[in-house]
């Protein structure tokens, strides 16, 4: 509505062949083990396995009953028992102790782990440790990607994200690195490979590395351009909140895995509605990009119009009656309901946001992102916290003011900190320390000394320690140089025009017109650059790690193919629906489509969650 | 050319020929006379034990192997046991027999590879005969034994032994017999005396060939067809039987006037044979007998031996080798005297045009008005695949391309394939390479087959060229060449390991589908570490590298190596490999250099032995992180002293990293703990682990004022906390008197905006009110919107003067308000003038 799409967009690829494939792999798997059997499923694949195969498929395959991992004794009475668990070692540890406790008691099953989408081998020392590596039996199901929507591929690992940036275990970067050589595999080859981030080049080395292990293939590729990049590129988008609709329902409601519950207060009944959304709810598609602001007007708008076609029915003959009965009215009565719906959904979201001084909380974070009445800002973050408002929040709002302002002054940082602790208890003194590590609340540097002494040592020796020691030192204090990164690439608007809301002009819609997020202003100019050339400053502040490489040969690009304008951008450690809305508006505005594949769906409370560590 | 025919000799409907293949390069001053001899079929090599009976050990026999030409490969004294049969495995590796029942084998360059033994009980019986035979199982030994007793064994590479059944009645051994393989089972077909058995491993049944009655006298020699499926038997009145295998029917019986048991006898057929032959061999003749019952004598001078192919045999003397074959149908066609076949006719057309006389236009013309010209060129390419002799293949491809000309719609691959084969396939019959192979055999083995059996003759250049020139895709062909010889080079040990380093390199260089960590392991397994470590620099994929460092003991090296591939199960692997290699120190420094693996494995203590992080941490004298770790460990405590105590510890460590905030704060925490307990145990309550805030507002809600006073004072706790605490408990409580008498208490530090609105929050506008006044004046507009008096918010916004503001109140404006809404407008044009 507020913006058509260029006329010339390219047509998406399709990919339901990736459920399909990894359909039925799994099929093959259940095979493996003939006759019936219990089977376990581990708390967070039981979404994405929904997605791919239903319980009657997996009946079909001779699967008696099913299971949620608890970590509890089991109480199955099945003589075959089949695991389908990501490679963790607690999960591995529980079976270790089914099968152990079925051992003292005699009794002899058949056991068979299934790893998704891979197995480690620490997973195996585990089972050799346990003594039980010969009494099961092992697989790996390479489920690596779930098509969560037309342009949103998801990896379904939240845990990406803390395991590699945070503890520095690098053992998803390979998974990324198979997820990337399988789409590559069916939709590529790729012509050109950019990227930004430490993690995003191994994972491009990973692929590389299982790409020139098998022998090319001329085919036609469907996907042009791939854009890699660490979601530690650009802490400040994920942090912000978020206002357009797809995203405020996220934060909201939590969407998980294209689906989200509706409580009792939105469906105004008893029971709680668990909606798909995605591109075939047609109202949703309509919204999900736009600001909140405008989804009333929308919504009111389009209610009209299904008065108006219910209306129609008035003044029908017969036979148009059964026409319109017959073709019209199931359609529009799906449509009604999701409505109402969402009608419900935003005004649910309207009255938790007004509780909370959402207006106050907004205008705090643009005021942190243009960087002026940083005093109030801090005074308003500290009342949040002593009032207890939000432990998550209050976090959150640390972070973007250390983030934005390249550390707290040291008075501050010690005076929040120790409020934060009065508030919410001793133990987050460890979440303070992760979140230093990460460098998303840090205490101001003194000088730029770190950096003198940086240059200093690169000089000294050769460029390859100097880049560990370089990357040694920014893992001491990374700073984040926000504020210079914002005037380099132009990420706040002047705030004294007037931003039209309706009509964005830019991406910085997404976020009430403050702020263009970095993350896909980078992907904005890296494109239309065709590289990294020009935006040497900006690279240096974040960093470096930027690389640009053209793809295999046997790429066959040229002709009529639109795969030149087909962008995946794959993003490691997650990103937010803001930012896909943002690459949606991006490549309707310059003609591209955007594929966004992520370890997972984040937000700022799934990010600021996954650092918390308050039990170990 | 014109000679064509000179060779052939008819037999039946077809013809024989034998062709020459080569003279023989070899020098046997004593001929083939007392020795064993075995020639692999496809152009194998070629065994030759000289003396095999001699014992003494001042003369030993003499071993050689030789190619098919007679060069030699390689000659050694034999030091083993007697041999009693010498045979190849389809992987040209030689197999001797023994007469104890060990068979030894050795590669094509007589180096040993490794025995095996047909049984133990062979050792006191011996093995009487032996024969090697290849079945689809590969390449399999049978034995007959001093006790009458057959063994088996259908594969030598997964060797199973199988004793066969008794024979009844045989002593010593039997008067002929063979290995048959049909219908997947590998049987024994043998005579003895007038018996004639078929065993196989649960029975001996007793047969006979249909049609061969027992006047006809005893089998004495027989033997089987290339592909098993046809038997031929030789019975002492002198007749030849011949049929098919599975002895159901019988071809013919022929009369060959001969008692005398022949030295030799094979089968001489191609597919599609027009006229299958056997062929026997005696003293000095060599005799054809076709199936049809006709016969061809060749007088033999020398001992031969006969080595049976798919489309021939191969007879070798001690001085020249012949290709003895039925002449192929096409050639038949080709070249008998006066054929009318179109490809004859197109032959001749082309010799006409090569004299540039115009009977070349009329044999042309003859061919296309019976539009037999396509029938034409396919007869001359098939041919000249046939023909041995390159001035013939040469002659025949002209004629053909010479024919093409005329041809519109001709595909060109079947020539253009005939011409790229003919080309390797001369290459490799060449003296010095000695592979005598037909165009048939070579099919039948198949390209890839060719250049193995290249590349294991270490025929490098050859098989490049050839991969190169039939446009192999490097995978297959160049990258599997240059692998073997990189291998064999590092066994070269006259060489520096610089130099061979170098020599792979530059050979190898970075072909796809090279690796060189294989070419090091090969290295190491022959002794040489230094060059596998050199060979594995320049291996790219840092992964390959892993596990032969491991198995070389490079275990740093192999960490490094890990940790650049990327590869996080490699690097637990040499993680593991190290922990148990060193000792905790040692292992815990090595960590300390690779942060990667270090992460790692820290992220495997944390979950699998939590004290070992702890070890870890000390050494690193990580004292922040030790700290972080203790905290962590007293919320895993459930008693107080206990979660004291490694606090305690925690703020030690806090205080060694020198980060006193954090050492402070977990000292309040102590201190909180005890005080929490204590009130806990005074008053009932359950404090304990509740962080500051919520125990002051616990203690406050239980009435607990002095306590919470206590609290406030005792922990610095800000007065904004404080207030916050004291107006929200009391707003809870609805103890307005206390909460205004509080406000009173002194000038509030969070202003007056937050009683207005937590009085509001409990719907309490009285009390509201009350604040509204001394909200300061920026908050006055908004703490009279908030207790909804509009007059009051837009007297404050126009004295202010503040457009922002005066735009609030105006939002809030129903349509009843008229005259406010007037008199805001009119202030807001005020301001906005200004």
């Amino acid at each position: 509505m507020a913006y058509d799409a260029r006329r010339d967009c390219p047509q998406l690829p399709d990919f339901s062949v990736l459920k399909r494939l990894a359909r039925d792999q799994l099929i093959y798997l259940l095979e493996q083990l003939p006759g019936k059997k219990d089977l376990f499923i581990e708390a967070d694949l039981m979404s994405p396995l929904d997605r791919i195969a239903n319980l009657s498929t997996l009946k079909q395959h001779e699967v008696d009953k099913l299971y949620k991992v608890e970590y509890k004794p089991i109480i199955s009475t099945s003589d075959q028992l089949c695991f389908l668990i990501r490679p963790r070692i607690k999960t591995v540890k529980w079976i270790c102790g089914v099968v152990n406790a079925d051992k003292t008691v005699g009794r002899f099953r058949r056991y068979k782990l299934i790893f998704a989408p891979q197995k480690f081998y620490a997973c195996e020392m585990v089972l050799e440790e346990q003594g039980i590596f010969g009494d099961v039996t092992t697989d790996e199901w390479a489920f690596y990607l779930l098509p969560l929507d037309d342009d949103i591929i998801s990896l379904e690992l939240p845990e990406f994200f803390r395991d590699n940036f945070l503890a520095g275990d690098q053992r998803w970067v390979r998974t990324a690195g198979s997820a990337l050589h399988l789409l590559h595999s069916i939709y590529g080859p790729f012509s050109k490979i950019y990227g930004i981030g430490r993690c995003s080049k191994m994972a491009y080395e990973s692929w590389r590395e299982q790409v020139e292990e098998e022998e090319n293939r001329g085919r036609q590729a469907e996907i042009g351009n791939v854009f890699l990049i660490d979601r530690d590129v650009d802490f400040v988008t994920p942090l912000c909140s978020q206002v357009v609709y797809e995203g405020l329902v996220d934060d909201t409601f939590r969407i998980k895995c294209g689906c989200v519950e509706f409580g009792p207060e939105v469906t105004s009944s008893d029971k709680s509605v668990k909606v798909m959304l995605n591109s075939q709810d047609k109202v949703f598609n309509e919204i999900r990009n736009e600001h909140f602001s405008n989804v009333f007007n929308f919504l009111s708008q389009k209610a009209k119009n299904l008065q108006m076609a219910y209306d129609k029915r008035r003044g029908m003959d017969i036979k148009q009656m059964k026409t319109f009965v017959s073709e019209e009215l199931k359609g529009l009565k799906q449509e009604h309901r999701l409505l109402s719906l969402h009608i419900s959904a935003s005004e649910s979201i309207m009255k938790k946001k007004t509780k909370q001084d959402f207006q106050e909380m907004l205008k705090t974070e643009h005021s942190l992102l243009e960087g002026f009445e940083i005093r109030e800002c801090t005074s308003f973050i500290e009342e949040h916290i002593i009032r207890q408002l939000s432990m998550i929040e209050s976090l959150r709002l640390l972070c973007l003011l250390s983030l934005t302002e390249n550390g707290l002054l040291s008075k501050d940082y010690r005076s929040l900190k120790a409020q934060y602790l009065q508030s919410y208890g001793m133990n987050h003194l460890l979440t303070f320390a992760n979140l230093k590590r990460l460098g998303l609340l840090v205490e101001q540097q003194p000088g730029e000394t770190l950096t003198v002494m940086e240059s200093k040592v690169g000089k000294l020796v050769n460029d390859k320690t100097a880049g560990k020691l370089t990357d040694a030192f920014s893992s001491l204090a990374k700073k984040s140089n926000f504020r210079a990164l914002s005037r380099k690439l132009n990420l706040v608007p002047k705030s004294d025009e007037e931003y039209n809301l309706r009509v964005p002009r830019d991406m910085a819609y997404i976020f009430s017109g403050a702020y263009i997020p970095l993350s896909c202003k980078l992907i904005e100019q890296v494109l239309e650059r065709d590289g990294w050339t020009g935006l040497e400053d900006a690279t240096k502040l974040l960093n470096g790690h930027e690389f640009c490489a053209t793809g295999t040969n046997g790429a066959d690009v040229k002709g009529k193919s639109d795969a030149p304008r087909i962008v995946l951008v794959m993003f490691l450690g997650g990103c937010t629906f803001s930012e896909i809305s943002a690459l949606r508006f991006l490549g309707k505005e310059k003609g591209y489509k955007f594929i966004v594949v992520t370890t997972a769906i984040t937000n700022s409370s799934r990010l600021i969650e996954a650092l918390l560590d308050s039990h170990m | 050319m014109s000679l064509m025919t000179a060779n052939w000799n008819p037999l039946g409907e077809a013809f024989y020929r034998k062709t020459e293949l080569y003279e023989m390069s070899w020098n046997l001053r004593e001929g083939l006379k007392d020795s064993l001899l075995s020639a692999a079929p496809y152009g194998g090599p070629i065994a030759v034990l000289r003396e095999p009976h001699r014992r003494s050990p001042r003369s030993r026999p003499q071993l050689e192997i030789y190619s098919a030409s007679g060069v030699s490969i390689a000659s050694f004294p034999w030091k083993s046991g007697p041999v009693i049969h010498l045979g190849w495995t389809v992987t040209d590796e030689l197999l001797c027999v023994q007469e104890d029942g060990s068979v030894l084998i050795y590669d094509l360059f007589g180096s040993f590879k490794r025995h095996f033994s047909m049984g133990q009980e062979v050792v006191q019986s011996q093995v009487l005969e032996a024969k090697v035979f290849h079945s689809p199982y590969g390449t399999g030994v049978a034995i007959v034994t001093g006790s009458s007793r057959f063994t088996l064994a259908t594969n030598i590479d997964d060797l199973k032994l199988r004793r066969l059944p008794e024979v009844p009645g045989l002593q010593g051994k039997p008067s002929s017999w063979l290995v048959l393989t049909q219908d997947r089972q590998t049987k024994v077909l043998l005579s003895n005396g007038p018996e004639f058995f078929i065993l196989d491993n649960t029975s001996c049944t007793s047969v006979c060939p249909p049609g061969l009655g027992p006047h006809y006298g005893n089998i004495i020699h027989m033997c089987v067809s290339f592909n098993y499926k046809y038997l031929s038997v030789f019975t002492d009145s002198g007749h030849l039987w011949t049929g098919p295998s599975h002895l159901q029917d019988s071809l013919s019986l022929v009369d060959t006037k001969k008692t005398s048991r022949p030295e030799q006898m094979v089968w001489c057929r191609r597919p599609k044979s027009q006229e299958p032959a056997v062929i026997l061999m005696w003293d000095h003749l060599l005799l054809v007998v076709g199936v049809c019952g006709e016969t061809i004598q060749f007088p033999v001078d020398d001992p031969c031996a006969l080595v049976g192919e798919l489309d021939g045999v191969r007879i070798i003397s001690s001085t020249h080798q012949d290709f003895l074959q039925e002449v192929p149908l096409v050639c038949q066609d080709m070249f008998k005297i006066a054929s009318m076949a179109p490809g004859a006719l197109l032959l001749e057309a082309h010799r006409e045009y090569q004299k540039s006389s115009q009977k070349a236009d009329e044999y042309l013309r003859e061919i296309k008005e019976q539009r037999m010209l396509g029938e034409a060129v396919i007869q001359c390419v098939e041919a000249a695949a046939h023909e041995y002799d390159t001035s013939t293949q040469k002659a025949l491809l002209r004629a053909a391309s010479f024919g093409k000309c005329f041809l519109t719609d001709q595909s060109p691959d079947q020539f253009v394939e005939t011409c790229r084969e003919l080309r390797v396939l001369n290459a490799v019959r060449e003296a010095s390479v000695g592979l005598p192979l037909t165009h048939a055999q070579f099919k039948q083995m198949t390209l890839q087959v060719l250049i193995d059996r290249l590349v294991y003759r270490q025929f490098y250049p050859l098989a490049i060229e050839i991969c190169r020139y039939l446009k192999i895709p490097d995978y297959q062909g160049v990258s599997c060449v240059l692998k073997h010889w990189a291998s064999r080079k590092v066994q070269q040990k006259d060489l520096s390991d610089e130099a061979i380093a170098h020599a792979v390199c530059s050979k190898v260089g970075d072909t796809p589908g090279v690796s060189y960590a294989q070419i090091a392991a090969k290295a190491y397994e022959c002794g040489r570490s230094e060059l596998a470590i050199k060979l594995l620099d320049f291996e790219a994929r840092s992964g390959d590298q892993v596990p032969l460092l491991l198995r070389m003991k490079r275990s740093h090296l192999a960490l490094t190596k890990a940790v650049e591939s990327g590869d996080t199960d490699q690097i637990y692997t040499v993680v593991t490999v190290l922990k148990n290699e060193m000792n905790r120190g040692d292992f815990f420094m090595t960590l300390r250099n690779q942060p990667v693996a270090l992460s790692l494995y820290r992220q495997f203590c944390k979950l699998q032995e939590l004290e070992t992080l702890k070890d870890l941490y000390n050494q690193d004298d990580d004292h922040q992180e030790l700290a972080n770790y203790y905290i962590a460990a007293s919320y895993r405590e459930k008693r107080l002293e206990t979660r004291l105590s490694q606090l305690q510890n925690a703020v030690d460590e806090f205080n060694r990293a020198k980060n006193d905030f954090s050492a402070k704060a977990t000292e309040d925490e102590m201190r909180l703990l005890r005080l929490q307990r204590k009130l806990d145990d005074e008053k009932g309550l359950r404090l304990l682990g509740l962080s500051l805030q919520d125990t002051m507002e616990t203690l406050l809600s239980s009435g607990l004022h002095k306590q919470a006073d206590q609290i406030y004072r005792d922990f610095k706790v800000p007065d904004k906390r404080y207030w916050w605490l004291k107006l929200k408990s009391l707003a809870e409580k609805s103890e307005w008197e206390e909460l205004e008498k509080f406000s009173k208490s002194k000038k509030s530090p969070i202003g007056y905006l937050a009683f207005v609105e937590v009085c509001m929050k409990h719907n309490n506008t009285f009390e509201a009110k009350k604040y509204v006044s001394r909200v300061t004046a920026e908050q006055k507009v908004k703490s009279h919107l908030a207790v909804g008096d509009l007059e009051g918010a837009a007297e404050a916004a126009i004295e202010r003067r503040n457009d922002a503001e005066i735009g609030a109140v105006l939002s809030r404006c129903s349509t009843t308000d008229r005259l406010l809404i007037d008199r805001l407008n009119r202030a807001r044009a005020a301001t906005q003038r200004k």
